[in-house]
This record gives C-alpha cells, sequence and structure tokens, in this order.
C-alpha cells in the first residue's frame, strides 16, 4: 500500500510522460473493448439469423445425406421407422427444446407463362416455427403469419418470385420426380415470399409437409432431415454429443449407424466469418499486449535511468532491493491499473453510445439489414483489463530488476 | 569504546588498465560519540573511506569494522538491513525525495526501511523535525526551501532512527559559509542532543575546526598524527 502510494506519486512527477503512455495504453484498452462488442454482436446477429431463421442449432439425417445434400436425393430419407426412433431419442433428451422434420426436395415451378426450378422444403408449420422462430420475420406479403403456410400453400424464395413476376395469391404449379422416377404435379397458391439469405437453405422455398408428401407419392413418410433447436445455446456441443452417442447406438442391417448429427457450424460456411472474427479479436488483443509492452517497457526504463541517483539514496539508507523492486515493479502497476480503468471506462462508453445510435450492418443481401447491438461480457472486459496489468508488470520487471542491483558507490557518483 | 576502525585499509580501483589507490594502508579508529572531520584535499581519499563505513563498499585489504560488525562479506540485502539499523546518511546534494513532503521524506527510513507502526512515526518524525527547528515546513516540497533548510531536513531524515552513527561526505560543500556553519553546530547539538557519532568529510578549514577528532587524508594515506582528539565527547 505504501509502496503504490510512493510509485503513484512518482508516476506523476513525469506528467506528460505518464499521461502519453496511458493515453496510448489507454487507447489499446479502448480498441479492444469497442471491436469484441462490436464483432461479438456481429457475430451473434449473423449466428442467430443463420440458426434460428434457416439451419436451426443441429440437424439430424440419414448416415451420408450431407455428402450429396447439393442434389437433394430423395433415396436417403430417414424411413417412418427410423424416424420414429429418432423422434424417441429426441423428446428424451433434456437439452432439446424442439425438433422439425423436414422433406427437401427439387422441383420444377410453372406459373403458366414460365418454369423454372425450386428448391422446397416440406415442413410442419408450427414445429418448424419453434425450431427456426426467426423464419416467420423473412416472409413477406404473407396473407397471414401464423401459421406460416396452410395445406395447398408455398412460400416461395423472393428471388424467384420476383423473377417470374409472381404475386402473393397466385397460382402455380410444382411438378415434381419421387424416388422411383414418376413424375407428379399439383397446383398451390403463394402464400407469400421469403427474403433470402446467403448460405445454404437460405434460397428455399416452404410447403406443407403433408402436400410434401402427396406430390412425393410417398406411401409412407420419408424425412430428409429433422432440424433440432436445444434448450441453450452454449450447450450445444454437449447436447450434440449426447445425440451422437444415442443415435450412433441405433445402426442398420449391416451394423452401421442409422445417423449422422451435425452442428450449425458444420453446415454453413458462415462459421468460417466467425473463425476470422475470432482470429481478428486474437489479433487486436496482440496489438494491445505489444502496445503495453514496449510503452510501459519505455516509460520504466527512463524512470529508472533518471532516478540512479535518487535509487543510490534510497540503497544507502538501508532499503532492501526487494523493496526497490517493489516500487519499480508497482510504478509500472499502477500505470497499467489507471489506463486501464479509463480504457474500460470509455470503451463502455462508446459501446453505450453505440447502442444508443445504433449500428446497422447489410449482410445476406441488400434488403437484409441487422440492427447490431453491441454489448461485451463482463470476462471480455477482465480479460484485457488483466492482460494490461499482467503486461505491465511483466514489461516492469527487466528495469525494477536493474534499479535494485545498481550499485550505491557507483548510483551515489552518477550526476 | 570505538564504533569505526580501520585496520591496514587499502581500496584499490581499476580505471581501465590501471589501478588507482583511493586508500593505502590506512588505520585509525573513531571512539562511539565522537564528532569527527574525514579531511584533505579533492581526491584523497575521503569519500572511499566514507563509503567503507557506510558499507556501501568493500576494503581490498585490511578489515573496517563498524558498531562492532566487520564489513567484509556482506551482502547486499544484509548490508542494507545493517544500515537501515545503524547509520544515518547525509549528502551533498542533499537528496531528498522531490516527491515528498519534509515530513513525508523525514518519514520515509521508518516507513520504508523499518517498518515503523504508524502510532511511533509522527513522533519521531515531529521530534526530530523540532530538534532541526524545521517543524512548521513539514508540509513543505523539498522544491520550496532553501539550501540549508533541505540539508537540515536531511540531518533530520539521518537521525530519525536513532543510528548509532551518521555519515555525511561533504555535507556543507553546496552551501554558503554561514549556512554551512549554522549546518555543523546543528550537527554537533544533535550529537549532543542524541549522542550520535558523526562522521563528517569536508575541505573547508572553518568548519574542520568545529570536530573533536579529525582524520586527515592526503593522496590516500592518513596523514601522523592526525586522529587526535580534541576534547572528548561531552
Ligand atoms: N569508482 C572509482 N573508480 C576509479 N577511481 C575512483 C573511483 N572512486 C574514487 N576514485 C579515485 O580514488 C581517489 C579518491 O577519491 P575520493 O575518495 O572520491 O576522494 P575525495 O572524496 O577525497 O575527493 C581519486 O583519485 C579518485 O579519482
Ligand atoms: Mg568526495
Amino acid at each position: 500500500m505504501k509502496t503504490l502510494r510512493l510509485a503513484l506519486k512518482n508516476l506523476l512527477r513525469y506528467k506528460r510522460r505518464t499521461l502519453l503512455t496511458g493515453l496510448l495504453i489507454t487507447v489499446g484498452v479502448v480498441a479492444v473493448i469497442v471491436f469484441v462488442g462490436l464483432s461479438g454482436s456481429f457475430k451473434q446477429a449473423i449466428v442467430g439469423q443463420i440458426t434460428d431463421s434457416v439451419l436451426s442449432h443441429l440437424q439430424v439425417h440419414r448416415r451420408g445425406y450431407l455428402a450429396s445434400i447439393d442434389n437433394l436425393p430423395l433415396d436417403r430419407m430417414v424411413s417412418s421407422r427410423a424416424f420414429d426412433k429418432l423422434s424417441g431419442v429426441l423428446s428424451r433428451d433434456p437439452g432439446v427444446k424442439a425438433f422439425s422434420p423436414r422433406i427437401k426436395f427439387g422441383a420444377m415451378l410453372s406459373n403458366y407463362a414460365q418454369t423454372t426450378n425450386a428448391r422446397l422444403n416440406g415442413i410442419d408449420p408450427e414445429k418448424e416455427l419453434a425450431v427456426v422462430p426467426l423464419l416467420a420475420t423473412r416472409v413477406k406479403n404473407a396473407a397471414r403469419k401464423n401459421p406460416l403456410l396452410e395445406k395447398g400453400e408455398v412460400l416461395l424464395p423472393e428471388v424467384l418470385a420476383l423473377g417470374m413476376g409472381i404475386q402473393s395469391g397466385d397460382t402455380i404449379v410444382l411438378v415434381a420426380n419421387n424416388k422411383d422416377g414418376s413424375v407428379n404435379g399439383m397446383t398451390f397458391r403463394v402464400a407469400g415470399v421469403v427474403e433470402g439469405l446467403m448460405g445454404p437453405g437460405g434460397r428455399d422455398g416452404y410447403l406443407h409437409i403433408d402436400d410434401a408428401v402427396a406430390l412425393l407419392r410417398m406411401e409412407t413418410p420419408e424425412i430428409s432431415e429433422v432440424a433440432v433447436r436445444v434448450q441453450h445455446f452454449h450447450q450445444l456441443g454437449a447436447v450434440a454429443g449426447r445425440l451422437r452417442g444415442a443415435l450412433d447406438l441405433l445402426t442398420n442391417e449391416q451394423n452401421k449407424p442409422l445417423f449422422e448429427v451435425h452442428t450449425w457450424n458444420q453446415l454453413t460456411p458462415f462459421y468460417n466469418v466467425v473463425r476470422m472474427i475470432d482470429i481478428m479479436t486474437l489479433g487486436i488483443k496482440m496489438i494491445l499486449i505489444a502496445v503495453v509492452l514496449i510503452s510501459v517497457l519505455n516509460v520504466m526504463m527512463m524512470s529508472v535511468y533518471e532516478r540512479v541517483r535518487e535509487i543510490g539514496t534510497l540503497v544507502a539508507m538501508g532499503t532492501r532491493p526487494g523493496r526497490i523492486m517493489a516500487l519499480f515493479v508497482a510504478e509500472g502497476f499502477c500505470l497499467g491499473l489507471v489506463s486501464t480503468l479509463a480504457g474500460a471506462a470509455i470503451g463502455l462508453a462508446v459501446l453505450w453510445m453505440l447502442r444508443l445510435t445504433g449500428v446497422e450492418v447489410a449482410f445476406g443481401g441488400a434488403n437484409q439489414v441487422f440492427s447490431l447491438n453491441p454489448t461485451i461480457a463482463l470476462w471480455e472486459v477482465l480479460s484485457a483489463a488483466l492482460i494490461v496489468l499482467g503486461i505491465s508488470v511483466l514489461a516492469s520487471l527487466q528495469p525494477a530488476a536493474k534499479a535494485a542491483r545498481l550499485e550505491p558507490v557507483e548510483a551515489l557518483r552518477h550526476i | 569504546m570505538d564504533i569505526v576502525i580501520f585496520e591496514e585499509v587499502s581500496k584499490t580501483y581499476r580505471m581501465g588498465d590501471v589501478d588507482v589507490a583511493a586508500l593505502r594502508d590506512v588505520s585509525f579508529a573513531i571512539p562511539q560519540g565522537a564528532f569527527t572531520s574525514l579531511v584533505g584535499p579533492s581526491g584523497s581519499g575521503k569519500t572511499t573511506a566514507l563509503n567503507l563505513i557506510g558499507c556501501l563498499d568493500q576494503p581490498s585489504q585490511g578489515v573496517v569494522t563498524v558498531a562492532g560488525r566487520p564489513i567484509s562479506g556482506m551482502g547486499r540485502r544484509e548490508g542494507a538491513i545493517f544500515r537501515g539499523q545503524t547509520l544515518g546518511f547525509v549528502f551533498q546534494d542533499f537528496n531528498l525525495l522531490p516527491v515528498l513532503t519534509v515530513f513525508e521524506n523525514v518519514e520515509y527510513p521508518l516507513l520504508m526501511i523499518r517498518n515503523v507502526p504508524k502510532s511511533q512515526r509522527k513522533p519521531a518524525v515531529d521530534r526530530v523535525l523540532a530538534a532541526v527547528a524545521m517543524e512548521d515546513q513539514a508540509g513543505k516540497y523539498p522544491s520550496q526551501l532553501s539550501g540549508g533548510q533541505k540539508q537540515r531536513v536531511a540531518i533530520a531524515r539521518a537521525l530519525v532512527g536513532n543510528p548509532a552513527l551518521v555519515l555525511a561526505d561533504e555535507p556543507t560543500a553546496n552551501l554558503d559559509g554561514n549556512t554551512a556553519h549554522k549546518v555543523v553546530e546543528l550537527m554537533k547539538s544533535m550529537r549532543d542532543e542524541f549522542g550520535t557519532t558523526f562522521v563528517f568529510s569536508t575541505h573547508d578549514p572553518r568548519i574542520m575546526d568545529q570536530a573533536e577528532v579529525t582524520i586527515h587524508l592526503e593522496d590516500g594515506r592518513l596523514v601522523p598524527g592526525s586522529d587526535s582528539v580534541k576534547g572528548g565527547p561531552s
């Protein structure tokens, strides 16, 4: 305590230098906090959008489905019986909040004037909304919102509807091949359009699962994928592990597991964006470390050099080497502490102001604008503070040791 | 009893390729409580001798005994502890800590070296500040004081821990004649009040006269008959 007080007094001795160095560290801390806050909320926004409106948290397929998901194969489906077993496993797991079976297929779409290809999901609207609640926010010009659609209706991807001049309420025809290759067609009423989103599944249309079963002429319904929402996102890994363990016990005649489980990050390339952001965060923290290390080291070395005679005096009077060392380490620590406190205060204030003014980021198409809510976890602030304090102490060690090793006779002779 | 004993002490400094003999075969003793001056021209070895007494340096040859302890072989930490307990220092340039007030400067040895509790520190500091007549300047910073005042504070700082011995290397060199005289008078009265042995170096003849024991050095050698006792400690 007394050491800290004396250290603080010595710091204030060279006001301008201390202020400049402190300011440098403060700016570094502010940069880290603002960046972590912004990037964290950006991450959360895109991950949230992708998982909550398209993919869901994790998906279960028949083993081998994902490898050819781009063709939407109809010969790698989950049979009714297998789905019943799967449902049993999913409903028993306490970490699973909801799950929704999907039939994914490709179809020809015609509005009697033009024809095109569409990728479609047959869904149970209520189950689907429980798994991807934000899907409703992507539906435009809907005749009704809840349920998303009813039997006999489709939601078409926006780009496709725009291109073909299809409006809500129009009638269209869907023609699809079933597993055996025979063709079937049905007419549907367009219930609305779905805004597109980048990434897999972002440009799909939707129809009722019963209609999909009818269109594909399935004798017993078969399922392409089961989308699963977990209770708590941070427990996703644990739940996925548990499900893999339980599902691996369900095997086919060849004694091979029937199912495969993938979490959202294995399903979308946007996981790489998230990783990039994490790497950038790490980078900016490294810069902070370098700034603190260099500036504190510099200030402390100057501090020792300028006070050689004074150190000699203290040693001559009987101050022990350990205390001399502590005095200088405390000086570096105080510099780090004050700068961190200032940086944390300013950084949090900036984040708060950004929250008030709002930050808008376009993502996944020009019409998809996110309003970011910059926040930062307490532990992120603490970790930045600990980095600065730790590095400040570390950077002071060498100059402090030099001070403690000074020969008093030489030091007192020093001009 | 002799508080300082030099027995055939030599000190050689190595400067590049040449050895500089700062002290050559010097023997003397300083009785406890003596008001002692180390005199001699510049370069005669006064600072070297004081550094040896102050355990800041080691002799090249011979034995230096301070307060009954040979100083050879004392480690850095051990030396610091010994100095903190036994010695007080007064410097030519006063060497007060600029960031501390007069009171805090005098308090420093008790606070940072001897770890004296707060309740005992204040009376001890007040007592020595009163003794050097600086009690009404206690809140000032060194930069607000004159040279003579600074040296009085430095003397108070040297005395606050009740050391057996105070060492002062040219304490009056940066003071004008009148002030120098007063500072020496003050040291002498402190000796009288606290019984502390004072050893100070000087080449000012008017100040040498104040000493009871004079150790005369020239070119690193003791001038014969110099450690004469002019009158015992009162
Ligand atoms: N650290 C040192 N390195 C080399 N020579 C030194 C050193 N300290 C003192 N000397 C030499 O020793 C001699 C005595 O010096 P010093 O004790 O400082 O004398 P004084 O204090 O009487 O002026 C001088 O010749 C000086 O140059
Ligand atoms: Mg000298």
